[in-house]
């Protein structure tokens, strides 16, 4: 009895993104949030990178730097740079999301701006400081 | 007494019956990430661009090693959870599910011991 009930197919509600949904700016945040943490997962390994190097030495150091101070290199910098502000922006929606707060749909889309612009401001201020005053 | 029969359970119609932990790990982590992630974009922004002596030195100040420790292990943890939620959603071949689940622990597990031990040789000087 229970195998036929079990081995049913169920319905499930469709894919956020696909013909069924217009983009909204929740889903296309929250799809980005995603992206954004799996980009920043794989990258951090770069992270590690470079934190070794520091350890190991001058010149384990100064190979990581001539590998980041290339185009390819300032391009993933630039985008790290973005996808850390842009997680840990949003990642604070999250966390107000689960202790209960901010969950209408006006609050929502609300913070949604907030964030979008915050993070905008912020990525550009690190960009400018990473790449125009002479960090990173 | 319940009346739910324990294959049912088995077959996925009911809970898994644990995961808040997992749950509850994820946020706890990402929450202690924020002020950590701050810092160390504000470290890396005004710091970490002053050539090697500069960065080695800033890092090896007993606070600045202890939250870059932090950083990072709770970093790697975080990424971890949050591949897994990932692959669990999307990856529905179960061998390359479980090898993708194994893979993401083994090698964030190993990232994380490579820059905690960085750290520790940076403050304590080898």
């Amino acid at each position: 009895m229970s195998e036929t009930r079990s081995s049913a197919r169920r319905p499930l509600s469709p894919f956020m993104i696909g013909p069924y949904y217009k983009p909204q700016l929740t889903s296309m945040l929250s799809i980005t949030h995603r992206i954004m943490g799996v980009a920043l997962a794989v990258g951090s390994f770069l992270l590690a990178w470079w934190f070794y190097a520091v350890a190991a030495g001058p010149e384990s150091y100064a190979t990581f730097l001539s590998c980041a101070d290339t185009l390819v290199g300032r391009v993933v910098l630039a985008g790290f740079i973005f996808g850390t502000i842009y997680h840990t922006l949003n990642g604070i929606r999250h966390l107000l999301w689960d202790i209960g707060w901010g969950f209408e749909i006006k609050q929502v889309y609300a913070s949604g701006y907030v964030m979008v612009t915050l993070a905008v401001l912020g990525t550009l201020a690190a960009w400018y400081c990473a790449f125009f005053r002479g960090g990173a | 007494m319940s009346l739910r029969n324990p294959l049912a359970t088995a077959r996925g119609l009911g809970s898994a019956k644990d995961g808040t932990g997992t749950f509850l790990a994820e946020r706890l982590s990402a929450l202690a990430l924020v002020p950590l992630t701050l810092w160390f974009l504000w470290s890396a922004l005004g710091h970490f661009g002053g050539g090697y002596a500069d960065t080695r030195s800033f890092l090896a100040q007993p606070m600045n090693a202890s939250l870059a420790a932090a950083f990072v292990l709770l970093l790697y943890y975080h990424a971890a959870l949050g591949l897994q939620v990932v692959i669990e959603d999307y990856v529905h071949v179960r061998w390359l599910e479980i090898t993708a689940l194994i893979a993401v622990k083994l090698l964030f597990s190993f990232a994380a011991l490579v820059c905690l031990l960085a750290v520790i040789r940076i403050t304590l000087g080898g």
